[in-house]
């Protein structure tokens, strides 16, 4: 068993394995992405309040979970990193970094270019937005440590253990941010109320939401390819791949 | 093991004492940093008992982030970090030792000084207790938490901007509750819930907090 994880596990291994992948999930997140893109902005009916400027949530909904899920996957695979001294989890971690950062960011555009049409202010101090923010700052806090620690190994260790960290902060931060907003005042305008979500607006929904997730799946995979490539740029896996150039 | 912890604690505050003059730095800039607010936005009483219970607590936050500092980077820095490590006393025990010395030294005088801004910053006299009670609560978890972040930035040159950068966002919840304590209270409300959650996230913080920055110290050493 820890000798298949091991090979498993090898950056030359995950090298060949992930370039068999990639297309998979590239040509997957095209075409589910396209047809939910296709049914949200053609197929879904008008929102009754919200005319047509709510189907920014088929952007912004899915960006706003992947922010989230890939944070959990970052302090996942820097947990096994730490843990079991696996060196392609600490790529997956640092590759990760910088997607789930785009994604936060995503998410705050789209949710600001969707709160001036209904809310009348591009920002304004709403919990999720907040909290969204918040995570947003907790990726730029990793990445800044990752790259200001020079030494690879301890550069992972470190914001490894931040991401762990960050993990555990986030349901603390993200009730304190709902809590500190109903306390300071009533819902004076019910904000992503979702009350029972029309079919034909969950579908595509839930299709765009499959189709960011293939998209990461696609690119953490080349983006760990890059990772592998220039960590391991010395070993020889790496300079037999240049060799056969 | 209790000795160990003793001792330390002793150590730092017997070092700390010498250099009186550090001590008093980030208790200065607290009071400094708090008496900007009248100066740039309105001296009128309505508005500083509006925003005092922010303006306090983020200049708390920031005093105790400056001081952060002071953890471990002389210890780092002469050796005696390493030796710290290679002691058989659980390394957990022995970083307790030092964040409750630097609270002593850091977090303690700014509760006792808080008093005097809240009257700066025409609090009512209900909210100033208030005042004393949620930095009392949170001020420790400031120092416990920012000591995980000192043991990840110590090695690194310039680390300053960086550790900010890291802990700021970590310090979020305790900023909401301990100025939104001090808020309600001077609304005369009842303020038991916005405690009660500083104390539920200091008991978490005391109990985890040690264990990860003892690994963050591992992880420094080990370069």
């Amino acid at each position: 068993m820890w000798n298949w994880i091991q090979r498993f596990s090898s950056p030359k291994y995950f090298y060949s394995m992930s370039a068999v992948l990639i297309p998979w999930f590239a040509v997957g997140a095209l075409l589910v992405g396209l047809y939910g893109l296709y049914l949200g902005l053609f197929v879904a009916p008008t929102d009754y309040q919200q005319g047509e400027s709510y189907r920014i949530i088929f952007v912004h909904v899915p960006a706003a979970w992947m922010s989230l899920f890939i944070y959990m996957v970052m302090a996942v695979s820097s947990g096994i990193g730490l843990i079991w001294q696996i060196r392609l989890a600490d790529m997956v971690a640092a590759a990760s970094a910088p997607i789930g950062a785009s994604f936060a960011f995503l998410a705050l555009v789209t949710g600001m270019l969707w709160g001036k049409p209904m809310w009348g202010a591009y920002w304004v101090w709403d919990a999720r937005l907040t909290s969204e923010l918040i995570l947003l700052f907790l990726y730029l806090g990793y990445m800044a440590l990752q790259s200001a620690i020079e030494d690879q190994r301890s550069a992972d260790k470190a914001s490894g253990l931040l991401a762990i960290v960050g993990v555990v902060n986030i349901p603390i931060i993200h009730y304190s941010v709902e809590w500190w907003n109903t306390l300071h005042q009533g819902a004076t305008v019910t904000k992503f109320d979702k009350p029972s979500i029309d079919i034909d607006m969950l579908i595509p929904l839930l299709l765009m939401a499959v189709a960011f997730k293939l998209f990461y799946a696609a690119v953490v995979l080349v983006r760990t390819r890059n990772e592998a490539l220039y960590r391991d740029r010395n070993r020889r896996w790496v300079r037999e791949l240049i060799a056969q150039l | 093991m209790l000795n160990a912890f003793t001792h330390l604690l002793i150590r730092d505050l017997r070092l700390a004492l010498r250099n009186r003059h550090e001590l008093a730095n980030p208790l200065i800039f607290f009071v400094l940093v708090v008496s900007l607010f009248p100066l740039a936005v309105t001296p009128t009483p309505e508005a500083l008992r509006s925003m005092a219970p922010g303006v306090i607590w983020v200049s708390a936050l920031l005093a105790v982030l400056l001081s952060l500092d002071r953890l471990f980077k002389q210890d780092y820095d002469d050796g005696s970090l390493d030796q710290l490590m290679l002691s058989p006393n659980p390394l957990m025990i022995l970083v307790l030792a030092k964040v409750l010395a630097h609270w002593l030294l850091t977090g303690l005088p700014l509760v006792i000084i808080a008093p005097l801004l809240g009257l700066f910053m025409s609090l009512p006299v209900e909210a100033v207790d208030v005042l004393v009670y949620s930095l009392l609560l949170g001020t420790p978890v400031l120092s416990l938490v920012g000591a995980i972040g000192v043991s990840l930035t110590v090695a690194v040159n310039r680390g300053g901007v960086l550790l900010s950068l890291i802990i700021l966002p970590l310090y979020i919840p305790i900023l909401i509750f301990g100025a939104n304590a001090v808020d309600v209270a001077s609304d005369g409300l009842p303020v038991r819930g916005q405690l009660l959650f500083l104390g539920a996230v200091l008991a978490l913080s005391l109990s985890l907090a040690p264990l990860a920055t003892a690994v963050a110290l591992r992880i420094t050493a080990s370069r």
